[in-house]
């Protein structure tokens, strides 16, 4: 927590410590607080009147058909981003990990997708899958006689956001593997090789196991990205259509904000929204205690 | 240069734990004190309030004048060589040796002059330019040296400088620490756990234990007169050897749990009779002889080349007392001894090097 | 590898090859479009080589921009994702040591107080606040304008003698307002505690017997130290910096202060007709360009951060 040598002085801890409480009080608790306080106020149409109204506000959410769909939308999208992440990056990992020969230049080639913004990933996949001029649906349409189209069809644009998402996070979930594999002790396969395990058995019984740590804490870390880094995906692609198909719970807080102008209502979504960032991270920083004592 | 003065310091952390009980010391100027004592006896505790990087919650600490009880440590005029050596990674050798002149605003030319005299006098001429992860251990430590010797300051003060190095190192630098203080002639505190570095470097040693000074004095008059269980045992390798016993009822003799009757000294004053105590020996001063009173069966022999060190059994040679063996006794013969396993020899000790402790207290009658 | 078996190995190969390719195929097409005339890509299949004129895109990109969306040219837009990059990671780093110097090396009133609010920034992305951060945007002084009228003191200025002060300052449409509310980071604040935590006290003590006070120790040893660790979090920041999109797309109407990520959206959704590939293409590999060159070329650096920072 402190180091055991410290210095002494009055004011200067607090000098140092000032821009950062600063920025902290004015951006971050303030508004928190305030999103807090407009989730149990409500404003008349004219904006003219502000009203008390308790928990009326989350009330009408969990009652609102659109915010019960917009949960279960960000639900199976989170988990969809992170299964097909998570699954590809490991298969690559163990690939990876195998090789000697040329693994420098495959771990390079596989990492940079992280340095792409959400939004320019969507883009990007938006322009692969576009339904008149992109190479994806001109092979879907071409060779498996689907008709692609994400503007009028919702499941074909959740999985645009759903790819689009997924790749970007296949370098991150790809070194963290990568990093596990490397910690398993090379004793241990030998071992289960003398053993006669076969390369597959070995994994299933030995290696993804003691990977589990791992893996745990990147679902943890994929859901939270999925939840709250794709607003980028969905704003500069779908924009949460067609039909709501892709509005999810980010994109709803800021539409609801933004365009709707929905005060209360729309505080009364951070704040369930902030109910979930502080679960995931209590989450998270359990799992990370838990890991120091291994 | 300066007299080092501790009077009544104590030390009680903020949790209630009491490191050090009252400590008075007198360091006169130019003289090697060694703090020794086993881990968690206090003696880094105090060099830390000597140097001021722990609080002194009573007492005083005087360095020459001045007490220093509130200063802070650039303040305090010492210096002080880490058991890591704390130097500093990112500076070269130079650099290392030069920042506490240069905080201190020497001019450029004079901090030039005096590392290069420590560089010189520590064979780090070459070395000045590197980083410390390019140093040997025995170069880093020489470091350390330097980055103290610069300052010239009243005190050095080393907190287990010699204990990375490796065995035959340690040897070295610990003759190449002590003819450096000589020369330099500055007052040192030596902090160590280590009883031969205590022996070898001290003008006088300082014994502590559990936050106490057992014993202050020079090397010999601790070895020769300890004045508890605690600082024999601690000083002198092997061990002194210790036998639970009682003064026989003419105050002339001494009679052992195993039965063994031993000559008090001849020249002390007849103790008090039936009274419980503690003897020790050490194993240099047990000598066989056919008809000495104790009876010894060697059961394990070491071979040291200029000595033989013998591990056995003790009992009394008459049989009889209360049936105890004794309890375990080295014995330390020198030259060559070959002697088999299950031998069994007789023992005696001169009356004069047998030292009388209290059996409750463990302090020197 | 454990034994030999060599179509293993060839297997893993082929299964790496075919991973990069389909992790590679959206920069391929992309890089591919950027060269095309605008009529090469109405038809599908689009073509998946090269075409003349990269040239042309890129110059009308960078020197005027798309005319009909926002007319801004991407020079523009580059500059101002390479101020917000630049601000929030420096910002940031330099904010977050001071801080986490001040909460491991100090003890004082209210310590664990300063931590938990500092702590308490993770669990509160701008995702989750965003109405009311805007708010404070568009009038900095919003919290202590309210506070005040809570204490029942009205009016939005601050009379001392001698000077007023107007309680009023937008942020919206300026730098400040861009880069200030993602300085604060728990995260950097908690990585360089990390590491301060692992710095020998004896360098401290040693540096404390050689004169040094804790703002000489801080510029002398301990900046000198965190080296590494400040290169490998800038990496990560960088790109962090360069990527924002929402508050970007809140706070900015004015499109002299449109970043690249943000303003591509704008070509992207283009009402009723197609957008223009070739062109958005070309911005798009534009805006890839400076923070993919940063994970290649520093690789090691942007591993280290990587792995650090979720720590």
């Amino acid at each position: 927590m402190i180091k055991r040598v410290t210095f002494k002085h009055k004011w200067l801890p607090y000098a140092l410590l000032a821009p950062q409480l600063l920025i902290t009080l004015v951006f971050f608790i303030w508004p928190a607080s305030q999103a807090l306080y407009y989730s149990v106020l409500q404003q008349d149409a004219f904006g003219l009147r502000v009203d008390f109204v308790a928990f009326d506000n989350f009330a009408y959410l969990f009652s609102d058909p659109t915010y019960l769909e917009s949960f279960e939308i960000t639900i199976m999208f989170s988990v969809s981003v992170a299964l097909m992440s998570l699954s590809f990056a490991l298969i690559l990992a163990v690939m990876a990990d195998r090789v000697i020969k040329g693994a420098t230049a495959y771990k390079t080639l596989l990492i940079w997708p992280y340095a792409v913004a959400p939004a320019i990933a969507g883009v990007l996949w938006y322009f692969l899958f576009n339904p008149a001029v992109g190479i994806n649906a001109w092979i879907l349409r071409a060779w498996f006689g689907y008709d692609w189209n994400h503007t009028l069809n919702g499941t074909d644009a959740m999985l645009l956001i759903v790819i689009a998402a997924a790749w970007k996070q296949i370098s991150y979930n790809f070194l963290f593997f990568l990093a596990g594999l490397q910690a398993i002790p090379r004793s241990l396969i030998e071992a289960a090789a003398i053993d006669g395990a076969s390369p597959l058995k070995r994994f299933w019984t030995i290696v993804f196991p003691l990977l589990s740590p791992t893996t745990f804490f990147l679902v943890v870390v994929n859901i939270v990205y999925a939840f709250f880094d794709t607003f980028g995906t969905i704003h500069a692609t779908t924009r949460g259509g067609p039909y709501g198909a892709t509005n999810t719970l980010v994109y709803k807080v800021f539409n609801d904000g933004f365009i709707g102008l929905d005060l209360g209502g729309s505080a009364a979504q951070s704040v369930v929204l902030m109910v979930i960032v502080i679960t995931l991270t209590v989450v998270q920083f359990r799992y990370i205690e838990r890991r120091v004592e291994y | 240069m300066a007299e080092l003065q501790i009077s009544a310091v104590e030390k009680v952390y903020p949790n209630g734990f009491k490191a050090i009980h009252g400590i008075d010391l007198e360091v006169a100027d130019g003289e090697f004190i060694v703090l020794v004592g086993p881990s968690g006896c206090g003696k880094s505790t105090l060099l830390r309030m000597i140097a001021g990087l722990e609080t002194v919650t009573g007492g005083t600490i005087r360095i020459g004048d001045r007490i220093v009880n509130e200063l802070e440590p650039a303040d305090r005029d010492i210096a002080m060589v880490f058991q890591n050596y704390a130097l500093y990674p990112h500076m070269s050798v130079y650099q290392n040796m030069a920042y506490g002149l240069r905080n201190r605003g020497f001019p450029k030319d004079q901090i030039e002059q005096r590392v290069q005299k420590a560089a010189g006098i520590l064979q780090l001429d070459g070395l000045l330019d590197r980083r410390p992860r390019q140093l040997s251990g025995g170069q880093r430590q020489r470091v350390a040296m330097g980055r103290a010797i610069v300052r010239e300051p009243s005190a050095f003060l080393f907190d287990e400088p010699l204990s990375n190095l490796d065995a035959k190192l340690r040897v070295q630098m610990r003759v190449e620490i002590k003819q450096l203080q000589r020369r330099l002639g500055t007052t040192s505190v030596y902090v160590t756990h280590d009883q031969i570095e205590a022996m070898t470097m001290a003008d006088r040693l300082v014994v502590m234990n559990a936050g106490v000074a057992e014993q202050i004095g020079t090397p010999i008059e601790l070895y020769d007169r300890p004045s508890s269980v605690f600082v024999g045992g601690f000083i002198g390798s092997p061990a002194m050897n210790f036998l639970a016993g009682q003064v026989d009822t003419d105050g002339r003799h001494l009679l052992l749990g195993n039965g063994a009757r031993l000559a008090l000294p001849a020249d002390g004053a007849p103790a008090e009779p039936n009274r419980l105590v503690t003897i020790g020996v050490r194993p240099e001063h047990l000598a066989p002889a056919e008809d000495g009173p104790l009876r010894f069966e060697v059961e394990l022999v070491e071979h040291l080349g200029a000595d033989t060190l013998l591990y056995g059994e003790a009992s009394a040679a008459t049989g009889g007392g209360n049936g105890d063996k004794g309890g375990l006794v080295t014995v330390r013969l020198s030259g060559h001894h070959a002697l088999a396993m299950g031998t069994v020899l007789g023992l005696t000790a001169e009356p004069a090097q047998l030292h009388l402790f209290d059996a409750a207290t463990g302090r020197r009658l | 590898m454990v034994e030999n078996r060599p179509w293993l190995t060839v297997f893993s190969h082929f299964v790496l090859i075919l991973g990069i390719g389909v992790v590679a195929l959206p920069l391929w097409v992309t890089v591919v479009a950027s060269t095309h005339a605008g009529e090469d890509l109405l038809t599908s299949p689009i073509p998946m080589w090269f075409g003349d004129n990269m040239v042309d895109n890129y110059r009308q990109m960078l020197g005027s921009g798309m005319q009909h969306v926002s007319g801004q040219p991407l020079t523009l837009m580059m500059f101002n994702s390479l101020v917000m990059a630049l601000s929030i990671a420096i910002g940031k780093i330099a904010i977050s040591l001071i801080a986490a110097f001040a909460i491991c090396y100090f003890q004082f009133p209210l310590r664990m107080t300063c931590f938990w609010m500092i702590f308490i920034t993770l669990m509160l992305p701008v995702e989750v606040r965003i109405l009311p951060t805007y708010e404070v945007i568009a009038n900095v002084f919003t919290p202590l304008t309210k506070l005040l009228n809570l204490l029942g003191m009205e009016g939005t200025e601050i009379v001392l003698p001698g000077i007023t002060i107007d309680l009023d300052l937008s942020m919206l449409d300026s730098y400040a307002g861009l880069t200030l509310p993602l300085i604060a980071s728990a995260t950097a604040t908690f990585l360089f505690r990390q590491f301060f935590l692992t710095v020998p006290d004896e360098l401290t003590e040693a540096a404390r017997i050689d004169g040094a006070g804790p703002l000489k120790f801080f510029r002398d040893i301990l900046l000198p130290l965190s080296r590494t660790n400040i290169a490998a979090l800038f990496v990560i920041l960088f790109i962090y910096g360069w990527n924002q999109y929402l508050w970007p797309l809140l706070v900015t109407t004015d499109p002299a202060y449109v970043t690249i990520v943000m303003g591509i959206q704008s070509m992207v959704n283009v009402a009723d007709i197609e957008p223009q590939w070739n062109l958005v293409m070309t911005a798009a590999t534009l805006a890839m360009l400076p923070p993919v060159a940063i994970v290649i070329g520093m690789q090691r650096l942007f591993v280290k951060g990587l792995v650090e920072t979720e720590k």
